[in-house]
């Protein structure tokens, strides 16, 4: 560490870092626009100006930048040097002049950055009398909301979006005092990630549209810190509601998993929450009962037995292990179809025994050599996708630290790198969004895939085993040579092409590499839920037809998209009571007798554990109304009291689930004596909420299930990083707030960040090469292999009800590459399940004989895919 | 008083404008300091020592010295290639006409300077940077660059020497701040011509991420001439410490305004009244920018100051680009600033604030003032803006330039700013 | 679409850089030296031409003064309004323009004659004031020589 002056204080800074980022590290109040942690710095605003003195005698020193100089040991500043105030304050007020009056009236208003630098500058009269310049704002989309005229011309949205996501559809246009940031015309943003813009934003200009159908300020909300249930990444978040709505969620920075920024779909995929059709009180033979009355009808149920009970990949681990001590262990049946199931256990088995590792989500933009194998990350875990497209940025900082940039120097890296990038192989059926940073990409049916994983393993060791009549391919050879010459080798994978062979290909080609492994899963709690266990789903199925079951409690699945819609329809007629816990109605619940109106992430606290194995509870935002309850406590056994004794019950039945404990502290937690409050010191009209019913004050909901409060009143200090309902600090109203919680500025959460690991084998454990080498594919004459195909919008169940995710979702389609059909043709395509109508598009990149078939939504919610299947033009 | 020096930069050119041809050029001794440099085996680091030793200065506006900055590129095996040379023909400042004067009547000369120059850095392309406007200069560059081609002084192994040098023509899209140094690097690649940080310097990060010199056009065509008669030959050239001549201009209601080369140090009073004749009958001086619109006003009192680099320093100011803007007492100092203040603003890339946004409220004080609704607390705003626009504020220094008559006048002429807003109106009009 | 001419002068710029996308201010003038002014279909084509994002190029064309996003007259008329050509009479020039073509800066005439646009310093101001029209310099202005140049553009 470099020691740095500060006014006369010596200062501990990191000297690889610049001034500004040393003195918010060590709490000073440095007002700042256009660097981010995550950008770096490009000297743009002119805000974080500081005096440097030469050395102790100079008395005078001079005005520089501080986000723009190395914090190097021995140099002095000046925050509080009379000059740098006044021309800190002379850089709010050029901002101000053409900024509107709107702080009444934007949504950024109570977080808003460029509020709390103008308070923290000083600066508060406007001299300024002339007109300000206007614009004409554009619709962007569903998602982000565009208000030009408080632009402060930091450029952070520009860099964020075209250099650090990718995007080429924003952009500034014009110069001087009017510079436009949007796109050549109105359009939906193209980019996924496009909804960080409205935390990068420093201003209005970029605001969350979804939130403005049902505002509220954020002094006003009250928050929980939860996890996104939109994928298996387990990205962090905050939740905000009002008055029993969910409002919007926020990204809750974990250093080691999503860092700063979210995916659109788990931004923005929320609505589901509110969504008028929820089951709010329990459905008996179709019409509302109470509680009680549901409950009696359960007891009833079990008590007469023969019971099954069938979980699911995106409830809870409590939800699911409540239902599978509700029903016994024997009478638990796994929620994810058979083949599916099979193939989470068998990554969750690899990254268990070893000795390769699997990284974070933050390690992953560090690695300096990527080779995915059969996933569409974009579409399947998108927060990955973003962290590899950093990473091909990491081989070429070699040369840029040769010419000692420091590399924080955002423009000054990127005009030394060029269009430089380090090696990325992408291996899948059909193109991905990130191809346009691929080194080369390689389109196969999945069994070619397995292939190529399996030669570049043997490239790489010759002890793994060969593919026959592929032995010295020249695309394995030169990925083997790039993971070989990297010193953080990746390897990704995932479920996506429902192939074991695939799997176990990438899993040969880490062991062979040394490289870490990353496996992608397609739900936010099939790893959980594998690691729950459970008998196959196809034995429930069979247990109904056999007539072993009268009763089966389905939890949060809609089975409609395990099976194939016949089977389902003859399983669930067969079965004399079916009890269905969830949210919205689905096929499932259709069929169902009694509904249990089940909480969402955001009216229960649980734990999922992500496709990296890391274990991280949510919590509920607010007391569910009516008769909705979390999953688990309607299944729970009556000595249950809370959570903890969930968590407990669990630990002890399962102890590989044992540390899930860790992932958060129990509810016996305080800070000096105190609960957490969820919402801020200045929320509003808390105990008149409910005044239209009752005059009377009523009791604050007691929480007894975690150290939060449902209230403003509780600890001021800083909770523990799984405990943090929303980021502020004196000074901070805004997400910049972060800052004051990190021990150094971009870093880890102070006292470590959220989650627990569940997978850390031991580098010296051996594993034998996978050797079940499948053959190359041969397409057939009359019929197609049809592969599954998944869009971030679309395949998801609970985002797509999501009217802004709807609005955006792809229409399913089939990818194909054939000139037997034209782009936009209907085709009908012929599967075991049924047939299917769908329109065609064509994908030059393709081979031959393979299609890919949109799934997630209808038509094809469950097809048995990969599958042969026919393909023609539709009558 | 006409002294009898040398005139390396004008000899050629003929009265009437006419261009330069090749024929000509040569017949006059063009060419010979590229022969000399690759015939008699000087190496680039040789070339480079010579014009560092002639304390050749730039041109363009800030002075650095030339050949010093020739020798911060990196050289050798390991060197990222290509190493490229730009010449700056952006002259976009307001007041300055000496660049398109030269590239207009002599342009192999500038070919030339920019070939040795080229050689000297080792580079392997080299692009002239003209502004989009100066079409004549265009037009007369891109003759003269498909000449140099055919006689084979440009292009794949020049004069049988193993060197190699591809010169392009690139026409800007028109904007003042392509003239920055980094700006036009960026305008070059085909982006927006927002300016870079320094570090990293052009040597080592430059024109598409490679080792890169931008030299203005004078600078350049002083470099053959340096090597075909020596450094101590140039550095007696001038009068005071720096060496060589220079293109000095002068604009404004004198009786001859125009361009002269002449010794570096000519004092001002020589160049506005011998050579430009002095003031028109019937008006009477005020002040002169020295260098373009960028620098400091001068008045009466530093007139026997001499044109170089340091000199005008003492009076607050700068040479900038030597040409001159006179102030006569019949035109509006306040109009003047204003215009000045409108052009900096109207340029402003739109990057960093102080520039984006404090210009536009000066041209809007300015204009108000000028228009008879300027208030009392103007001229503090304006001070406070100047102070706001200082060297090291901004990101470059455009709005440091725009201090420095805005600054300058409020200093000389603070009463017609002052009767302005007393007067409600602009007192000359 | 480009024309097949707009692509060959393309593609000959294009030579000089190590980058596609360096060609673009060469692209807008090119396209616009052919049709006058640079449209969004034109900027659309020039995009795609390069393999750019319609944004990216619109990006870059706003920038710059020379690349006009408005259809333009039949001819171009700038005139200088920097400091030099200001001292030496710049505002009796555009009084007079004003009145001659009937049109404010930033207009055309209605007949599409001539478009009027102020430009910065021409270079020319020894020989102030002066004006540009379709890259024809024009100076020591005065009322009748304003006139007499204009006659030779139809």
């Amino acid at each position: 560490m470099a020691i740095v002056y500060v006014d006369n204080k010596p200062c501990e800074m990191n000297p690889e870092e610049n001034l500004l980022h040393g003195c918010l590290s060590n709490g000073f109040k440095l007002p700042y626009f256009c660097w981010h942690p995550a950008l770096g710095s490009v000297g743009a605003c002119r805000q974080c100006a500081v005096t440097q003195f030469r050395d102790e005698n100079d008395s005078h020193g001079k005005i520089v930048m501080s986000c723009m100089t190395p914090a190097a040991e021995g140099t002095r500043i000046s925050i509080a040097d009379p000059e740098a105030v006044a021309f800190r304050a002379g850089i709010i007020e050029g901002l101000m002049l053409n900024h509107p009056h709107d702080c009444p009236v934007c949504d950024e208003g109570g977080e808003c950055h460029l509020q709390d630098m103008t308070v923290m500058t000083g600066h508060d009269y406007r001299h300024y009398e002339f007109e300000k310049r206007t614009f004409r704002n554009q619709n962007l989309g569903p998602l982000v909301n565009h208000e030009m005229n408080r632009c402060i011309q930091c450029y952070r949205c520009v860099r964020y979006y075209a250099d650090y996501a990718g995007g080429n559809d924003l952009n500034a246009f014009a110069l001087r005092d009017r510079v436009f940031f949007g796109r050549a015309e109105d359009g939906v943003l193209e980019n996924e990630f496009s909804g960080n813009l409205v935390e990068i934003c420093p201003t209005g200009v970029f605001t969350d549209k979804t939130l403005k159908q049902h505002y509220a300020r954020k002094w006003d909300q009250q928050f929980a810190p939860s996890v996104c249930v939109h994928c298996a990444l387990g990205c962090n978040t905050d939740a905000g509601e009002r008055y029993g709505t969910l409002r919007r969620i926020v990204n809750r920075y974990n250093h080691e998993v999503n860092g700063y920024f979210l995916c659109d779909r788990g931004r923005f995929g929320y609505e589901f929450v509110n969504d008028e059709r929820r089951f709010r009180q329990p459905l008996l033979k179709g019409q509302p009962a109470s509680a009680a009355s549901a409950r009696r009808y359960l007891d009833e149920k079990i008590a007469q037995g023969r019971v099954i009970g069938i979980g699911s990949p995106r409830a809870s681990l409590e939800a699911n292990f409540s239902l599978r001590t509700l029903v016994g262990p024997d009478h638990f049946y796994s929620g994810m179809a058979d083949h599916e199931g099979k193939l989470i256990r068998l990554m969750i088995e690899i990254l268990r025994r070893g000795p390769v590792r699997t990284p974070t989500l933050g390690e992953i933009e560090k690695s300096d050599a990527v080779f995915i194998l059969g996933e569409d990350l974009t579409n399947v875990a998108p927060r990955m996708a973003l962290s590899v497209r950093q990473s091909v940025r990491q081989q070429p900082m070699e040369a840029v630290k040769k010419l000692k940039i420091p590399l924080w120097l955002d423009f000054g890296v990127r005009d030394a790198m060029q269009d430089a990038k380090g090696p990325l192989y992408i291996a899948t059926l059909h193109g991905t969004r990130l191809d346009d940073v691929a080194t080369a990409t390689f389109h196969a049916a999945p069994d070619d895939l397995a292939r190529l994983g399996f030669a570049v393993a043997h490239a790489l060791d010759s002890s793994a085993p060969a593919v026959p009549q592929a032995d010295d391919w020249p695309l394995a050879n030169e990925i083997a040579r790039a993971l070989k010459g990297a010193k953080k080798p990746l390897v990704i994978c995932g479920a996506s092409c429902g192939s074991e062979a695939v799997i176990q290909a990438a899993a040969n080609v880490a062991m062979a590499a040394h490289a870490a492994l990353s496996f992608t899963a397609p739900e936010c709690n099939s790893v959980g839920a594998a690691l729950m266990g459970g008998k196959p789903l196809s034995a429930a199925f069979q247990a109904v037809r056999d007539g072993d079951a009268d009763t089966v409690i389905i939890l949060e699945n809609d089975l409609y998209r395990r099976a194939p819609h016949a089977e389902m329809d003859s399983v669930l007629k067969a079965a004399p009571h079916v009890i269905v816990l969830d949210h919205l109605p689905n096929p499932t619940t259709e069929k169902a007798e009694l509904i249990l109106p089940a909480g969402t992430f955001a009216e229960s606290d649980g734990t999922f554990i992500s496709s990296e194995g890391r274990a991280q509870r949510f919590f509920q935002v607010c007391m569910p109304e009516n008769e909705v309850l979390a999953s688990w406590r309607w299944l729970k056994p009556d000595h249950w009291e809370n959570l903890d004794d969930v968590l407990r019950a669990t630990a002890e039945a399962l102890p590989q689930l044992a540390a899930i404990r860790d992932a958060a502290p129990s509810s016996k937690f305080r800070i000096a004596g105190a609960k957490i409050p969820r919402s801020p010191h200045r929320e509003s009209g808390r105990t008149a909420a409910l005044v239209h019913i009752n005059i009377s004050e009523p009791k604050t909901p007691e929480d007894p299930d975690s150290a939060l409060s449902f209230s403003m009143e509780g600890t001021p200090d800083q909770p523990p990083a799984a405990l943090i309902p929303f980021f502020w600090s004196p000074s901070w109203n805004s997400i910049q707030a972060v800052n004051t919680y990190q021990k150094e500025v971009g870093g880890p959460l102070r006292g470590g960040d959220a989650g627990v690991r569940l997978f850390e084998p031991s580098p010296k454990n051996g594993q034998a090469y996978f050797s079940a080498i499948p053959a190359a594919f041969q397409p057939r004459e009359n019929d197609w292999l049809l592969v599954p195909m998944y869009h971030i919008f679309g395949s998801d169940e609970l985002s797509l009800q999501a009217p802004a995710i709807r609005e955006l979702a792809v229409m399913p389609h089939v990818a194909i590459n054939s000139d037997e059909f034209a782009e936009g043709m209907e085709v009908e395509v012929t599967l075991a399940d049924g047939t299917f109508r769908l329109p065609v598009r064509i994908h030059r990149e393709m081979p031959a004989g393979i299609a890919a078939v949109s799934v997630g939504s209808p038509p094809l919610l469950a097809v048995q895919v990969p599958g042969w299947g026919k393909i023609a033009r539709a009558k | 008083m006409t002294a009898n020096f040398d005139k390396p930069l004008t000899e050629r050119m003929h009265p009437d404008g006419s261009v330069v041809s090749l024929r000509a050029y040569e017949r006059a001794g063009g060419y010979q300091a590229i022969r000399k440099v690759l015939r008699t085996g000087m190496t680039p680091m040789a070339v480079t020592e010579a014009v560092k030793e002639s304390n050749l200065r730039g041109r363009g506006g800030a002075g650095f010295q030339t050949g010093l900055k020739w020798s911060f590129v990196p050289r050798g095996k390991d060197v990222p290639d290509p190493t490229y040379l730009v010449v700056n023909g952006d002259e976009m400042e307001p007041g300055t006409f000496k660049d398109r004067f030269l590239m207009e009547q002599d342009p192999h000369q500038l070919i030339e300077g920019a070939m040795v120059a080229a050689f000297a850095i080792e580079a392997d392309i080299a692009y002239i940077f003209l502004r989009g406007e100066y079409t004549l200069a265009s037009e007369r560059l891109a003759h003269a660059i498909a000449e140099a081609y055919e006689r084979q002084y440009l292009g794949k192994n020049i004069l049988g020497s193993g060197y190699s040098l591809e010169l392009y023509l690139h026409l800007s899209g028109g904007r003042y701040i392509c003239g920055d140094e980094t700006g036009l690097l960026n305008a070059l690649e085909g982006k927006r011509a927002n300016p870079r940080s320094k570090p990293p310097f052009p040597p080592s990060v430059g024109l598409f991420g490679k080792p890169t010199i931008v030299n203005n056009v004078e600078t350049i065509c002083c470099v053959p001439h340096i090597i075909n008669r020596g450094a101590p030959w140039f550095q007696g050239l001038g009068r005071t410490k720096d060496g060589g001549t220079k293109l000095f201009g002068v604009s404004g209601k004198v009786k001859h305004p125009g361009l002269w080369e002449l010794p570096m140090g000519t004092t001002v009073r020589e160049i506005l009244e011998e050579h430009a004749g002095g003031m028109r009958d019937g008006v009477k001086f005020r002040g002169l920018l020295p260098g373009g619109a960028s620098t400091d006003f001068i008045v009466e009192e530093h007139l026997d100051l001499a044109m170089d680099f340091a000199s005008l320093g003492k009076a607050g100011s700068r040479m900038g680009t030597g040409t001159m803007i006179v102030l006569d007492d019949h035109t509006c100092p306040v109009g003047m600033t204003w215009n000045l203040t409108h052009f900096f603003a109207r340029e402003s890339c739109g990057f960093c604030t102080p520039c984006w946004s404090g210009l536009g409220w000066a041209d809007r004080i300015l204009k108000a003032m000028e228009e008879g609704r300027g208030k009392s607390g103007d001229l503090d705003k304006l001070e406070f803006q100047t102070k706001m626009w200082a060297p090291g504020h901004t990101f470059c220094a455009l709005a440091p330039g725009a201090a420095e008559p805005v600054q300058s006048a409020l200093k000389y002429f603070r009463e017609d700013f002052e009767r302005h807003i007393q007067e409600h109106r602009c007192p000359w009009s | 679409m480009l024309t097949a001419e707009e692509i060959r002068e393309i593609e000959t710029e294009a030579e000089h850089y190590p980058k596609r996308a360096a060609v673009c201010i060469d692209a807008l003038k090119i396209v616009q030296r052919h049709r006058g002014w640079v449209s969004d279909e034109s900027v659309r084509d020039i995009a795609e031409h390069l393999g750019m994002s319609t944004t990216d190029v619109d990006s870059i064309a706003t920038f710059y003064n020379l690349i006009f996003r408005k259809p333009v007259g039949r001819h171009v008329v700038m005139v200088c309004d920097s400091v030099s050509c200001w001292i030496m009479g710049y505002e009796r020039i555009r009084a007079h323009l004003r009145e001659r073509l009937g049109i404010e800066h930033g207009q055309t005439t209605s007949d599409d004659r001539f478009t009027m646009l102020p430009i910065v310093c021409l270079g020319c101001c020894d020989h102030a004031p002066a004006m540009m029209v379709d890259g024809d310099l024009h100076s020591d202005l005065n009322p009748q020589k304003i006139d007499s140049a204009l006659e030779k553009y139809k």
